[in-house]
C-alpha cells in the first residue's frame, strides 16, 4: 500500500474514534494519540523518502499511486510526494500537533470542535499530497468550509460577522481558482489526445500562450488570496480576531501555506510563461503587502491583529520570493512558508494562553508579564524573535535565502523590489519590540496578575514543540534546505527554459 | 600547527548560556557565577596559547590567514555559501585576546557587583551568548557569517541593556539600541548583497586578497555617481557605524548605560561597540582599494563623532554617560585611523587604530569598572552626589586614576602610544583632521579629569551610609585591567597586526608627541582649577554660557530630532494611516462588495414571494417584452 495514504487514513480514523468517545477526556486523548501518530508518522515518512532517494531513486515524485475515480473527465486518485511536499507535511503535522494539545481546554461541544479541526488538517494533508488539479481543489475546499463552523461557533467577538468574510472571501478565491483550473484542464491536451488533471503530465505539455495568460491570473489570484496577497488580505486580520486559538494555529500555520504552494506548483509551475509575462505586476503586488503589513502591524493593539498584519507581511515574502523564479528564492520561500508556519503558530498558541489568562488582547490594558508568567513570557520573545529574523531560529535562515536569491536576479527591477522587501527587517523588529516591551516588560499594570498561573503542561508541550522545530530549523537549517532544493533545479529549469 | 581546537572557543559559551539559561534558575545562583566564570576562564586559556601559537609559529615573512575549522551551514547557489568557521590572522587573534580578557574580568567583577540580584543566573547565561556572538563575529571566515552573529550580539546586548526589565527607562533604551542598530544593520545587509552580487562571494580570503574578485575587477557599474563598489562599501560601514555608535547613529549608547556596568563595561570597552572598526578593518582592502571615497566618509566621519562627543561629555553629570560620549569619541579616533591609512608599507593608520582599539578595551574596562565600584558604594550615578571618595575606596581611586592618565595619553602609559601613533597617521594625511584630533585630546583630558576630580576629590560630604571600598571579586579585576593599561602600549603591534601582514617601520615623532601631551596637561590643569576643590566657578561658567550649554547638555537634541522622526512621521504619517486605509479603503471594498450584494438581494428576493399568480405574471409579461423586442429589432 501507498504508506501517503496512512496521512489520510490516520486523521480519519482519530476521527471515528472522537465520535465513539464519551465525554471531553476521551476526545482529548483520541485526539492527542491521532495526532501523535500522525506526527510520528510524518517523521517516518521524511525517513522514507531519505531512504529512497539514497537507494538512487531519482524520480520526481516518490510514493506514486494513482486509481482511476472519474474516467469520463479523466479524474484521478493521484499521490506523489517531492521533497517540497513532505516538508509541507512535517509542518503540518507538527502544528496540529501543537494545535490539538494548546485548545486542550475547549470543554463545549469538544467533540464537534476536535471532529472539525482534525477533518481541517485532513484536508491540508490530502491537498499535499494531491497530483492531481481536481483532487486538490477538493481537498483545499475540504479545509476551507471546517473553518466557517470552527470560527462561527466556538469563535470570540464579531464571531459570525468574521466567519462569513472569511469564508465568503477564500470562496471567492475558490471560485477564480476553479476557472483556472478548468481552463488549465481544457487546455491540456492542445495537439488533441485527452484532456487530463494530473499535475505531472500537465507540466510536460506546452499550454498555448494566449490561455496561459487569460488563466494565470485566475489561478494566481486564487490561491493568492489564501496567500494574503495585498489587496486581498482582510479577511485574515478579523478572520484570525474571531477564531479560536488552534484554529488561528492552523489557519495561519498550515491554510495560508496551501496558497504559496498552489500558487508556485499549480500556476507558476504549469503556466510558466505567463508567469514570466505577468511577474511584474505580482511582485509590486507583493512587495507592497511585505511593506504594508509590517507599518500595518505598527498601529494595532489588539495581539490578534498584529499577528495578522505581521502575517501579511511574512507571507507577501513567501509570495514575492516565489516570482523571483530562481531556485534560491524559491527555496527560501518554502522555507519562509515552514518557518513563518511554525511561529505564527507559536504566536497564535501563545495569544490564545494569555487571554485565557487576561480576558483581554489590547496589549495596552496589560504589561509586566515576564514577572508573573515567565514561561509564556520567554516563549513569547523567543516567537517574536523568531519573527524579526534572528540568526539561530527559523526566520532568519528563510529570510536570507529570499533575500540572497532575490538579489541575483539580473535585472534591477528586481533588486529594487528586493530592497524595499530588505526594509521589513526593521519595520518588523519596531512592531514586535514594541509589544514585547508594553506587555511583557516593565512593571505589572494589574494587581490581578499577581495571582496568574504559569503554563501548564499540554500548553508547555505545544509550545516547547514548536520553539524546538524553530531552533531546529534556526540552528541547522542545511538538511531541510537541501530537500527543498532537490526537487527544484528541475522545476525552475522548466519554468526558465522557455 | 593544528587549530582546531579553537572550535571550543565559540561552542563552550554557546553550551554554557543554552545551559544556565535552560537550568540555571534552578540552581543555586552562586553555582551559575562559578560556571560562566570557569568556562570564560578556560577560553581565556585557550585564546592567549592560540595567540601565543600564532604569532610564534611564523612560516615565511608575513602572518598568514590560516581557517582553523570550515563547515557548511547553508548553501544559497553554487557560489555563494554560509560557512561557520573560524579564521585566524593577526587581527582575529588579537581581537580574541581583547575580547576574553575584558570578558573575564567582566564576569568575575560581576561574581561581586550582581551579588544578590534577582537575575544573577540570567545575566550569566546572557553574558555567555554575549561572548559566544561577539567571539564568532571576530572569527569569521565570511561576511555572512559575521552578519549572523552581528545580529546576535545585537540581540544579546538587547537582553543586557534591558536587564533590569521592570524599569521602563531599561527597557525603552533596550528597544532603542536594538532598533537603531537594526536600521544600520540594514545597510549592511543591501551592502552584502551588493557585494557579494558583483564578487559572487562571502569569503573574507577571496574578498580582501589582491587577485580576489572584489580587488582585481571591482564592479564597473555606477549608480548616482559612485561606483556601486562604493554604495557597497558605504552601505556596509553603515552597519559598521551603526554598533559603533558613530553620528548620527549614536543615539542609542548613552541610553544604553541602563543595564548593569559590567554589562555596560562589556559593551562599551572590548566588545560591541568596536565592531564597527574591527568590520572596516576587516574589509580594509576593499575599502583602500576599490573606494578610496568612503575612507574619506569614514575619516569624517569618525573626526567629527569624536568631536561632537567629546563636547557633550565636558556637560554630562551621570558618570557613566560621560564614560558612554567619551568611548564615542575614542571610536572617533579608531575610525580616523582607519580613513587616514594607507596599505603596506603607508599601513601606519590601520596599525594605530587597532593598537587603540587594544589599549582602549582595557583602560575603558577599567574605568567603567571603577565607576560600577563607586555606584556601587553610593548608590547613585551622578557626580553631583559624589565626591571625596579617595580616602573611602583607595583601590578604586588608584586604578581610576591610572585609566584617566591613561586615556589622557600621558606617557609612558598604553594610551600615549596608541595615541601618539593615530595623530601621526592623521598628520601625514589631512593636516584639518590632525587638528581636530589634537584639540579633543585637550577635551579628553579635560572631562576625564573632571570625572576623577568630582568622585574622588572635591567636597568631603556626608553619606547616608559610610562608604566602603568593594570586596575582592571587584577589586581584583580592577587592579589586573590597571596592570594592563600600564603595560600594553608595550606591546610591539607594529610587528603584528599590519595591513599585510608584514612588519611596519615605525618611529617617534616628537614633534606630535610634545604639543599632544601638553594639550593632555593643559586639559588635566583647567578640569583641576575647576574641580578639584568645591567652588563656584563650573556654575558660573556654566550660566554665562547658558544658551550653548543647555543645548549641548541636552545632546544637541539629537534625540528630539529622531523622536520627532519616529513618532510624529513613521507612527503617525504612515503607520496610522496604512491602518485606517487598510480597515476603510480596502476592507471597506470588500464590505461594500458584501453589502451591495446583500443589498441588490434584499431588493429582489421580493420576486421569490412563492405566488404562482405573480409567478405567471412575470412570465408572461417577460415573453411579452421579448416578442415585442424582437419584432422590433427586426
Amino acid at each position: 500500500m501507498n504508506p501517503l495514504l496512512l496521512l489520510l487514513l490516520i486523521p480519519l480514523l482519530t476521527v471515528i474514534g472522537i465520535a465513539l468517545a464519551k465525554g471531553t477526556k476521551q476526545v482529548r486523548l483520541v485526539s492527542a494519540i491521532g495526532m501523535s501518530a500522525q506526527l510520528l508518522f510524518a517523521f517516518v515518512l521524511l525517513f522514507l523518502f531519505y531512504k529512497e532517494r539514497n537507494t538512487g531513486n531519482t524520480e520526481d515524485m516518490l510514493f506514486v499511486s494513482s486509481t482511476m475515480w472519474y474516467e469520463s473527465f479523466n479524474i484521478q486518485l493521484k499521490f506523489g510526494v517531492d521533497g517540497i511536499s513532505v516538508s509541507m507535511i512535517l509542518l503540518t503535522a507538527i502544528v496540529t500537533f501543537a494545535g490539538i494539545f494548546a485548545s486542550w481546554q475547549v470543554e463545549s461541544l469538544s467533540k464537534e470542535f476536535f471532529i472539525s479541526l482534525i477533518i481541517l488538517a485532513t484536508g491540508v494533508f490530502g491537498f499535499f499530497i494531491s497530483l492531481d488539479l481536481f483532487t486538490m481543489f477538493l481537498f483545499y475546499e475540504m479545509a476551507v468550509i471546517p473553518m466557517y463552523l470552527l470560527i462561527g461557533i466556538w469563535g470570540s467577538g464579531p464571531k459570525e460577522y468574521s466567519a462569513m468574510k472569511l469564508t465568503l472571501m477564500l470562496m471567492g478565491g475558490s471560485a477564480l481558482l476553479l476557472v483556472g483550473l478548468l481552463g488549465i484542464y481544457f487546455n491540456s491536451a492542445p495537439d488533441g489526445g485527452r484532456l487530463t488533471f494530473d499535475l505531472t503530465e500537465i507540466a510536460k505539455v506546452h499550454i498555448p500562450l494566449a490561455a496561459q495568460l487569460f488563466f494565470f491570473p485566475f489561478t494566481f489570484i486564487g490561491f493568492g488570496i489564501l496567500g494574503a496577497l495585498f489587496p486581498f488580505h482582510t479577511w485574515s486580520p478579523d478572520g484570525h480576531a474571531s477564531a479560536p486559538t488552534a484554529v488561528s494555529m492552523l489557519h495561519a500555520g498550515v491554510l495560508m501555506k496551501l496558497g504559496g504552494y498552489g500558487c508556485f506548483r499549480v500556476a507558476m509551475y504549469l503556466l510558466p510563461e505567463a508567469a514570466h509575462e505577468l511577474a511584474w505586476i505580482f511582485i509590486i503586488l507583493t512587495s507592497i503587502s511585505v511593506v504594508y503589513g509590517a507599518f500595518g502591524a505598527i498601529w494595532q493593539k489588539d495581539l490578534k491583529y498584529i499577528n495578522a498584519y505581521s502575517s501579511v507581511s511574512h507571507c507577501g515574502l513567501v509570495l514575492f520570493a516565489l516570482l523571483m523564479m530562481n531556485e534560491t528564492a524559491t527555496t527560501g520561500a518554502i522555507l519562509q512558508m515552514i518557518s513563518h508556519g511554525l511561529m505564527t503558530a507559536l504566536f497564535f498558541a501563545l495569544i490564545g494562553m494569555i487571554y485565557g489568562r487576561t480576558h483581554t488582547r489590547m496589549i495596552n490594558e496589560m504589561g509586566g508579564l515576564m514577572k508573573v508568567i515567565p514561561f509564556l513570557s520567554v516563549v513569547y520573545v523567543i516567537a517574536g524573535l523568531a519573527s524579526l529574523g534572528l540568526p539561530g531560529l527559523s526566520g532568519f535562515v528563510a529570510e536570507m535565502t529570499i533575500f540572497v536569491g532575490s538579489f541575483q536576479h539580473t535585472d534591477t527591477f528586481h533588486r529594487v523590489a528586493t530592497i524595499v522587501a530588505c526594509s521589513s527587517i526593521v519595520i518588523t523588529a519596531v512592531y514586535i519590540l514594541r509589544v514585547v516591551g508594553i506587555l511583557l516588560l516593565g512593571p505589572i499594570t494589574n494587581n490581578h496578575y499577581l495571582e496568574l498561573k504559569d503554563a501548564q503542561w499540554f500548553e508547555k508541550l505545544s509550545t516547547v514543540t514548536l520553539v524546538s522545530a524553530i531552533a531546529i530549523i534556526g540552528l541547522t537549517p542545511f538538511w531541510l534546505s537541501d530537500l527543498i532544493r532537490e526537487p527544484l533545479a528541475h522545476m525552475i529549469q522548466n519554468l526558465t527554459n522557455l | 600547527m593544528d587549530y582546531s581546537y579553537t572550535l571550543l572557543i565559540l561552542l563552550l559559551p554557546f553550551l554554557l548560556f543554552l545551559f544556565i539559561g535552560l537550568i540555571g534558575n534552578k540552581m543555586k545562583p552562586q553555582l551559575s557565577g562559578v560556571l560562566g566564570t570557569t568556562g570564560l576562564l578556560v577560553i581565556t586559556v585557550l585564546s592567549y596559547f592560540t595567540a601565543f601559537n600564532y604569532f610564534t609559529n611564523k612560516t615565511g615573512e608575513a602572518f598568514k590567514a590560516i581557517e582553523a575549522f570550515q563547515f557548511l551551514w547553508l548553501q544559497f547557489t553554487d557560489k555563494l555559501i554560509i560557512h561557520l568557521g573560524i579564521l585566524l590572522d593577526p587581527l582575529s587573534v588579537m581581537m580574541l585576546v581583547v575580547i576574553t580578557t575584558v570578558s573575564l574580568m567582566v564576569h568575575i567583577y560581576s561574581m561581586g557587583y550582581m551579588k544578590g540580584e534577582v537575575g544573577f543566573a540570567r545575566s550569566y547565561s546572557f553574558l555567555s551568548l554575549f561572548t559566544c556572538s561577539r567571539l564568532g563575529l571576530v572569527l569569521a571566515t565570511n561576511i555572512f557569517q559575521m552578519y549572523i552573529f552581528w545580529e546576535l550580539v545585537g540581540v544579546s546586548s538587547y537582553l543586557l541593556i534591558g536587564f533590569y526589565y521592570e524599569r521602563p527607562s531599561a527597557v525603552a533604551a533596550a528597544k532603542k539600541a536594538f532598533i537603531v542598530t537594526r536600521f544600520a544593520d540594514l545597510g549592511f545587509l543591501i551592502g552584502i548583497l551588493i557585494l557579494s552580487f558583483y564578487t559572487n562571494t562571502f569569503d573574507f580570503n577571496l574578498l580582501t586578497s589582491d587577485d580576489g574578485p572584489a580587488i582585481a575587477q571591482p564592479a564597473t557599474a555606477v549608480f548616482m555617481g559612485l561606483s556601486v563598489t562604493t554604495w557597497a562599501m558605504l552601505l556596509i560601514f553603515m552597519g559598521g557605524a551603526g554598533k559603533s555608535a558613530m553620528f548620527p547613529l549614536h543615539i542609542w549608547l548613552p541610553d544604553a548605560m541602563e543595564g548593569p556596568t559590567p554589562v555596560s563595561a562589556l559593551i562599551h570597552a572590548a566588545t560591541m561597540v568596536v565592531a564597527g572598526v574591527y568590520l572596516v578593518a576587516r574589509l580594509f582592502p576593499i575599502y583602500h582599494f576599490t573606494s578610496p571615497d568612503s575612507l574619506n566618509v569614514i575619516m569624517y566621519v569618525g573626526s567629527f563623532t569624536s568631536l561632537f562627543a567629546a563636547i557633550i561629555a565636558c556637560t554630562q553629570l551621570d558618570i557613566k554617560r560621560v564614560l558612554a560620549f567619551s568611548t564615542l569619541s575614542q571610536i572617533g579616533y579608531m575610525m580616523v585611523a582607519l580613513g587616514v591609512s594607507g596599505y603596506g608599507s603607508e599601513g601606519l593608520g590601520y596599525m594605530a587604530s587597532l593598537f587603540h582599539l587594544f589599549t582602549h578595551a582595557f583602560f575603558k574596562a577599567l574605568l567603567f569598572l571603577g565607576a560600577g565600584s563607586v555606584i556601587h558604594a553610593v548608590h547613585s550615578n551622578l557626580m553631583t552626589e559624589m565626591g571625596g571618595l579617595k580616602k573611602y575606596m583607595p583601590i578604586t581611586h588608584i586604578t581610576f586614576l591610572i585609566a584617566c592618565l591613561t586615556i589622557a595619553g600621558i606617557p609612558p602609559l598604553s594610551g600615549f602610544f596608541s595615541k601618539d601613533e593615530i595623530l601621526v597617521a592623521a598628520f601625514e594625511h589631512n593636516k584639518m583632521v590632525f587638528a581636530v584630533q589634537w584639540l579633543v585630546a585637550g577635551l579628553t583630558a579635560f572631562y576625564m579629569f573632571r570625572l576623577y576630580f568630582n568622585i574622588f576629590w572635591s567636597s568631603n560630604r556626608e553619606y547616608h551610609h559610610t562608604p566602603h571600598e568593594s570586596p575582592a571579586s571587584m577589586t581584583i579585576p580592577l587592579i589586573l585591567l590597571a596592570v594592563a593599561s600600564i603595560f600594553s602600549g608595550f606591546v610591539p603591534f607594529h610587528d603584528l597586526v599590519t595591513t599585510d601582514g608584514l612588519p611596519l617601520q615605525t618611529e617617534f615623532h616628537a614633534m606630535i608627541a610634545v604639543p599632544s601631551v601638553a594639550i593632555a596637561v593643559v586639559g588635566i590643569i583647567f578640569s583641576a582649577m575647576l574641580y578639584f576643590r568645591k567652588n563656584p566657578k563650573p556654575e558660573s561658567i556654566a550660566t554665562s554660557l547658558s544658551g550653548i550649554y543647555t543645548f549641548v547638555y541636552h545632546k544637541f537634541y539629537i534625540d528630539e530630532v529622531y523622536l520627532f522622526i519616529t513618532h510624529n512621521i513613521i507612527f503617525q504619517f504612515i503607520s496610522r494611516p496604512v491602518a485606517w486605509f487598510d480597515r476603510h479603503i480596502v476592507d471597506g471594498t470588500m464590505n461594500l462588495i458584501g453589502n451591495t450584494t446583500v443589498f441588490f438581494s434584499g431588493a429582489i428576493k421580493r420576486m421569490q414571494s412563492g405566488h404562482v399568480q405573480w409567478y405567471i405574471w412575470y412570465f408572461t409579461s417577460g415573453a411579452l417584452l421579448l416578442v415585442l423586442l424582437i419584432l422590433y429589432l427586426n
